[in-house]
C-alpha cells in the first residue's frame, strides 16, 4: 500500500470543504432566510454537478455509452439506485457488442 | 424521558436500513477507485475524511494521475454545497449538545442520517445518544467496506471488460433521479449536460464541470423564475 503526495493533498483538500460545509450551519442557523427562486436554484446544484461530471461519458463518448444512458435514465424512473446500475452496465455491454 | 440508552437503542434501529442499503454502494465505490489506481488505503482515508457517496464518486471520476487537486476540491465543494441548508436547520435542534459534540456529529452528517435526525426532532428530542448510536455503525460500514471494495476491485483488473466504467454514469443518472424537482431539474439537466459535453470537447477536463454546473445553475434559476411567474398570472 502506498501514498502519493498529491493524492494525499486531493484527499485532505475535499475533507476540508466537506467539513466546511457540515459545519456551516452552526453560523447560519435562523439566519439563513433565500428567496423560493433562490432556494430553487440552491437545489438544482447537486444534479447540475453530477450531470456535468457525467456528461462526456454519456454523450461524448459513443452511441453505445449514450444509448445505454438513455435506457439508465428511463430506469431511473422506476428503479432503486442497484438496479438502475445493473439495467445500465448490461445496457453497455450489450450495446458495445452491437454497435 | 427516555434514557440515553433507548435513545442510542432507536438510533441504531432507525438506522439499520441505511446501513445494509450502504454496502453495495460502497463495495462498488471502492472497486471503481481501485481502478483509478488509488490504494485501499487511500480508499480507506478518503471514505473516513469525507465520507460523501456522490462527491466520492464524482471524484473518482475526475481522478487521474497526477490528482487534479482544483478539480477535485472544486466538485466535492459543489456536490456538497447543499449540506449548508442540511446543517442550517439541523443546528438548533441540537439542543442537548455541547459544543465539542456538535462539532464532532456534523463531521458525519450525511443525506441519511440528517433525514432520519430531521424526523427524530419532530417528535422527540434529539439527542447525542441518539445521533451518535445512528451515526457511528453507518460511517464504519461505509469505511470498512469501501475498503474491502477497493481490495477486490483491485484483484478483478479492468473494470472496462464488465462494462463497470460505465457503473459510474448509471449511478449518476440514479441520483439525480433522486434529486428531481420536476421541470426546473429537467431544465437543468439539459442545459447542465449539453454544455458539459460540449466544453470536455473543445477546452477538455477539467473545464467541463465548472462549465457544466454553471449552465446547470443558470438554467434552474431562469426556469425557476420562469415558474413563479407563471404562478403569479395564473391567480385572480
Amino acid at each position: 500500500m502506498s501514498f502519493d503526495t498529491l493524492n494525499l493533498i486531493a484527499i485532505l483538500g475535499m475533507a476540508l470543504v466537506t467539513y466546511a460545509t457540515r459545519a456551516a450551519g452552526l453560523a447560519l442557523a435562523g439566519r439563513l432566510d433565500l428567496s423560493p427562486r433562490a432556494q430553487a436554484a440552491f437545489d438544482a446544484i447537486p444534479p447540475a454537478v453530477l450531470i456535468a461530471v457525467i456528461a462526456p461519458s454519456a454523450l461524448a463518448t459513443g452511441w453505445a455509452e449514450t444509448g445505454a444512458a438513455v435506457i439508465t435514465a428511463l430506469a431511473a424512473t422506476r428503479l432503486p439506485v442497484l438496479g438502475v446500475v445493473a439495467v445500465g452496465v448490461v445496457a453497455v455491454v450489450a450495446l458495445r457488442v452491437f454497435v | 424521558m427516555p434514557s440515553a440508552f433507548d435513545d442510542a437503542r432507536m438510533g441504531l434501529s432507525d438506522i439499520w436500513p441505511a446501513v445494509l442499503a450502504a454496502v453495495p454502494v460502497a463495495l462498488l465505490f471502492g472497486a471503481l477507485a481501485a481502478g483509478k489506481g488509488l490504494s485501499p488505503l487511500e480508499v480507506a482515508l478518503m471514505s473516513a475524511l469525507v465520507f460523501a457517496g456522490g462527491a466520492q464518486f464524482a471524484a473518482v471520476e475526475l481522478w487521474a494521475t497526477p490528482a487534479p487537486i482544483g478539480a477535485l476540491v472544486f466538485s466535492t465543494l459543489l456536490i456538497n454545497a447543499r449540506h449548508v441548508l442540511m446543517s442550517a436547520s439541523l443546528v438548533p435542534k441540537l439542543q442537548g449538545f455541547s459544543p465539542g459534540q456538535r462539532l464532532g456529529g456534523l463531521y458525519y452528517m450525511a443525506d441519511e442520517n440528517w433525514a432520519l435526525a430531521e424526523r427524530r426532532a419532530r417528535t422527540h428530542r434529539l439527542t447525542p445518544a441518539y445521533w451518535f448510536a445512528m451515526t457511528a455503525p453507518f460511517v464504519l460500514c461505509f469505511v470498512s467496506v469501501a475498503t474491502l471494495g477497493s481490495l477486490i476491485g483491485a484483484a478483478l483488473g479492468d473494470p472496462r471488460r464488465f462494462g463497470a466504467d460505465f457503473a459510474f454514469t448509471a449511478i449518476f443518472i440514479a441520483l439525480v433521479a433522486a434529486f428531481w424537482k420536476g421541470r426546473v431539474t429537467a431544465w437543468t439537466v439539459a442545459a447542465a449536460g449539453i454544455s458539459s459535453a460540449l466544453t470536455y470537447r473543445l477546452a477538455g477536463p477539467p473545464w467541463h464541470v465548472l462549465a457544466g454546473a454553471l449552465c446547470g445553475l443558470g438554467a434552474a434559476w431562469w426556469a425557476a423564475g420562469r415558474e413563479q411567474a407563471s404562478v403569479v398570472e395564473a391567480q385572480p
